[in-house]
């Protein structure tokens, strides 16, 4: 450990009035959002420009062979995950650490559940029928889209995984830090849980 | 923050209670699909829904029904101001180029590549 000691951790910075890890989650909220913002712009541009007709044209849903139960299926289990997420930094507020590490852990075991089914129902069936990024724009965006988010989803398994084991030393130590910490993990969770809830209808439906 | 045990409760019930509405929200969302309705009004309908169920995660998993602080609130209007900026590129880009010949088709489409090359560069 350094001895460098981070300001502004709990008590509200002077100038912003708020605790610094939130104004900071929040400009890189921000950022996330110009950066999947500029890919939905790509998919509305490819896909108002495409063809009406002939090999460019934008392929009908059937064609596509997403299916709506499963990604359905993930949309519930990535909201769930939000609650268990926003139910363990309540669990923290009511000081009970026990309560916190069950629900920070179902939030983990969900979005592994997610990644699972992404890969081994639509990713690795999809690859083998010959529908690569390379296939057409549509595929080209689903991949790039999807890719992006499911990245999203593992560093957040990563993070929440390090609060549930050796980041959580830091509540015996500074309770309130620690409660922010997961505060902040929660608002990027929410935003990747967000982000899903507009994909899922812009790939999956319509 | 600061959070009594009740006002905890008060949160816990509310988040339980935007959980039903996000998944009733979803089950809404494919039932519409299944509609076979206009497709563009099908498009509508689904993105309509999205951005209730979004607005639901934003507001209350994510606090900001309770948020106060300028910073955070013009950090996202600024966001808010671009990302209309980012959504509007496609309708520019598009308006530009006569029907079926835009970016991206050309190497299916060489007669338009050939027909439009001039407009570029």
């Amino acid at each position: 450990m350094s001895t460098a000691v981070l300001p502004y951790t709990v008590e509200p910075h002077p100038i912003t009035r708020l605790y610094s890890g939130k104004l900071g989650i929040w400009l890189f909220l921000a950022s996330e959002v110009m950066l999947f913002g500029a890919l939905f712009s790509s998919y509305v541009l490819l896909r108002v420009g495409a063809p009406v007709a002939g090999p460019a044209a934008w392929p009908a849903h059937a064609e596509t062979g997403l299916s709506w139960k499963i990604g359905g299926f993930n949309t519930l289990v990535l909201i769930i995950s939000s609650v268990t997420m926003v139910m363990a930094w309540a669990a923290l507020k009511t000081h009970n650490i026990g309560r916190a590490k069950a629900y920070l852990a179902t939030t983990v075991f969900l979005a592994l559940v997610f990644i699972v089914v992404k890969l081994t129902l639509e990713y690795i069936p999809k690859i083998q029928a010959g529908h690569t990024p390379s296939h057409n724009n549509f595929f080209a965006l689903y991949f790039t889209l999807t890719g992006l988010h499911a990245l999203h989803i593992i560093g957040g398994i990563i993070v929440i995984t390090y609060f549930i084991g050796p980041g959580s030393a830091l509540w015996k130590t500074d309770p309130e830090y620690f409660t922010n910490r997961v505060e902040c993990t929660g608002l990027y969770w929410h935003f990747v849980d967000l982000v899903w809830i507009f994909l899922f209808p812009v790939l999956y439906l319509t | 923050m600061d959070h009594s045990h009740a006002d905890t409760d008060k949160h816990v019930r509310l988040y339980l209670t935007v959980f039903a509405a996000l998944a009733v929200g979803t089950v809404v969302t494919v039932a519409a699909n299944q509609l076979h309705v206009e497709h563009a009004l099908a498009i509508g309908i689904a993105l309509g829904i999205a951005t209730v169920k979004a607005s639901l995660v934003a507001a209350v998993f994510m606090h900001l029904k309770w948020e106060r602080s300028a910073w955070i609130w013009s950090t996202l209007a600024l966001c808010a101001v671009f990302f209309v900026v980012l959504l509007f590129i496609p309708v520019l880009e598009t308006s530009e180029h006569p029907p079926n010949v835009v970016v991206g088709t050309w190497d299916v489409l060489p007669e338009a590549h050939t027909e439009h090359a001039g407009h570029h560069e």
